[in-house]
């Protein structure tokens, strides 16, 4: 069995498992949602990282999203309505910043994301008339595509929604990653002037994979909204765009399956850890990064895969 | 013959030191041009300035007709010059098919996020290329894998795959072994010559130059000191002396003053 089939099983049986998880255990539906949409906003993450370039300011999206959907919930209370629309307007201000991220690297490239973000979440805090500040803004109850459900009905929908879509991005990334486009980014990291001597704007080629990893990010924050009915500041602050960044490289960068396997990984850590040891949870987990940089630099996946292929060759 | 590139009056210093002061030149279309200096003479400034890496101070380059100087290196390979680099460009952590592809894909335009890089149509085209060049057994060796002078030759490859009209390689055959030099320069000229490629090139190896070359243009200081075919601008004691180092009798002025 190839590679990219043996990454499809592996996704169908993951899915599998978490629809199982959710059904056993009611509360996990809730986690897992939350997962699948950090699990996609990673995903956008990694089409950066291929490039050689980490954002430590994606939150900036996630919560763009979020509070997009919060927003125009009043307006429009239907949840396949804000998913577009907050993903419209995350390519919005993706493309809209993008034109000015993409002209930096490496370290200039991260701080200007992370400044960006920290702006926003100064925004959402200080304007308080429009944004309810710190304590936040309540999404009201939503339809989905004209129906009105309950509420277990509903998360299931959410739950089903974060499952489908995380299918469906990681799908495409896969397919972006073998075109030319998402090949190209992986020649930004190593030789970005031959690029350039080729004919091509490798800071179009970034920017059209920064657009992506907006657009992927201000759906995550769609979802968390639909799901958690309550949008902060605190989703934009500068740990939660590290916790992005955190879960890249515990679930690694080397394959689609990366993100997701690390999302989940990470909220299952932290729910059980902050329910065992409440004060060291975040010792906890970050242990488990020290542990991944020392001993498994390609992340969970990257486990899998060296697995995979060595099975394969035997 | 017609001139396919013009350099007139090109100027640029670093500092107090003068790369290029004052070159004119014609590079006929078809013709092979060696350029041949001591290190630091400005070589490898005018490969950038044609191709847009470095602005000059003065003076204008003109291509097919239109001027393209200071124009950024994007707009100068759309309109048909490519080029090869000392240390070879390639993309490390892409197998040598993948940088051929890759530079097909730039050709043909990248912007398809749905369609893989190694497509049958510019796969088949990067193994042919390959094997014109004699990588066809390593298209699947990671690039940072090869030995430089293999580097070299899939360097220039990337670039003759962008199709152009007119190709700057700075010193082709730097690292590659001496015993497979003129089989390599062989392989190439025949590329060259199939693909009606007009071709500058720095060099150091002047059976390279003697061989290859229809005129020979030797770079001192920021000039050229002089220009023509390799028979008779080799032969010169000046440029014996002071570019290839055979010592003969002292010519007044030195090969600055052939100019």
């Amino acid at each position: 069995m190839t590679l990219p089939r043996i990454e499809l099983l592996l996704a169908l049986l993951g899915a599998a498992a978490m629809v199982l998880a959710a059904m056993a255990t009611p509360w996990m539906k809730f986690v897992l949602t939350i997962a699948l949409a950090k699990g996609i906003a990673v995903l956008g993450i990694m089409l950066l990282l291929r490039a050689g370039q980490v954002s430590f300011g994606h939150a900036l999206y996630v919560a763009l999203g979020a509070y997009a959907v919060a927003f125009l919930a009043p307006a429009l209370p239907d949840a396949a309505l804000l998913l577009p629309a907050a993903a419209l307007v995350t390519t919005i201000a993706g493309t809209i910043i993008g034109l000015f991220v993409s002209r930096y690297r490496e370290i200039f490239f991260g701080m200007l994301n992370l400044a960006l973000s920290m702006v926003f979440y100064s925004m959402l805090e200080k304007f308080y008339h429009y944004t309810k500040g710190t304590d936040g803004i309540r999404v009201p109850s939503l339809g989905v595509a004209g129906l009105q459900l309950d509420r277990v009905t509903y998360e299931w929908t959410v739950f089903g929604t974060a499952l489908a879509l995380a299918f469906c991005f990681g799908l495409f990334a896969r397919v972006y990653l073998a075109s030319p486009m998402g090949q190209a980014l992986a020649a930004i990291k190593t030789r970005e002037t031959r690029l350039d001597f080729m004919g091509v704007s490798s800071r179009n080629v970034l920017l059209a994979a920064y657009v992506l990893s907006a657009m992927m990010a201000g759906c995550a924050g769609a979802l968390i909204a639909m799901t958690s009915r309550h949008v902060t500041p605190l989703l934009s602050y500068w740990t939660a765009s590290g916790e992005l960044v955190f879960i890249a490289i515990l679930g690694g960068a080397g394959g689609v399956l990366g993100p997701f396997l690390g999302a989940v990984a990470y909220e299952l850590v932290r729910v059980y850890a902050a329910a065992t040891v409440a004060d060291m949870w975040q010792m906890i987990l970050g242990a488990v990064l020290l542990l991944v940089i020392l001993f498994a630099r390609g992340g969970i996946w990257g486990l899998v895969s060296v697995r995979l292929q060595r099975r394969r060759t035997a | 013959m017609k001139a396919l590139l013009q350099a007139r009056g090109l100027r640029l210093a670093f500092g107090g030191v003068k790369a290029a002061d004052g070159i004119d030149l014609d590079v006929m279309e078809g013709e092979f041009l060696a350029i041949i200096g001591p290190n630091g003479a400005g070589k490898t400034t005018f490969i950038n300035m044609t191709t847009g890496y470095l602005r000059p101070q003065g003076g204008t380059i003109t291509y097919d007709g239109t001027e393209i100087t200071g124009r950024r290196p994007r707009e100068i390979v759309r309109r048909g010059i490519a080029r090869s680099f000392q240390l070879p460009q390639l993309f490390s952590e892409h197998t040598v098919e993948e940088n051929a592809a890759l530079a097909i894909a730039a050709r043909e335009g990248i912007w398809s996020p749905l369609a893989p890089l190694l497509r049958p149509a510019w796969q088949e085209e990067a193994r042919e290329l390959l094997g014109r060049f004699g990588l066809l057994p390593l298209a699947g060796q990671r690039a940072d894998a090869l030995n430089e002078g293999t580097r070299k030759l899939a360097d220039i490859a990337m670039a003759v795959a962008l199709k152009p009209r007119l190709l700057l390689m700075d010193e082709p055959t730097s690292g590659v072994a001496a015993s497979e030099k003129m089989a390599v320069v062989e392989t190439l000229a025949r590329v060259l010559r199939d693909a009606r490629v007009t071709a500058v090139f720095v060099e150091h190896d002047m059976d390279v130059v003697e061989r290859f070359a229809d005129r020979v243009a030797v770079w001192s200081q920021g000039k050229i000191a002089a220009l023509g075919p390799p028979a008779r601008i080799l032969a010169d004691p000046a440029v014996q002396r002071d570019v290839i180092g055979i010592e003969r009798p002292a010519t007044p002025g030195g090969v600055a003053a052939h100019a």
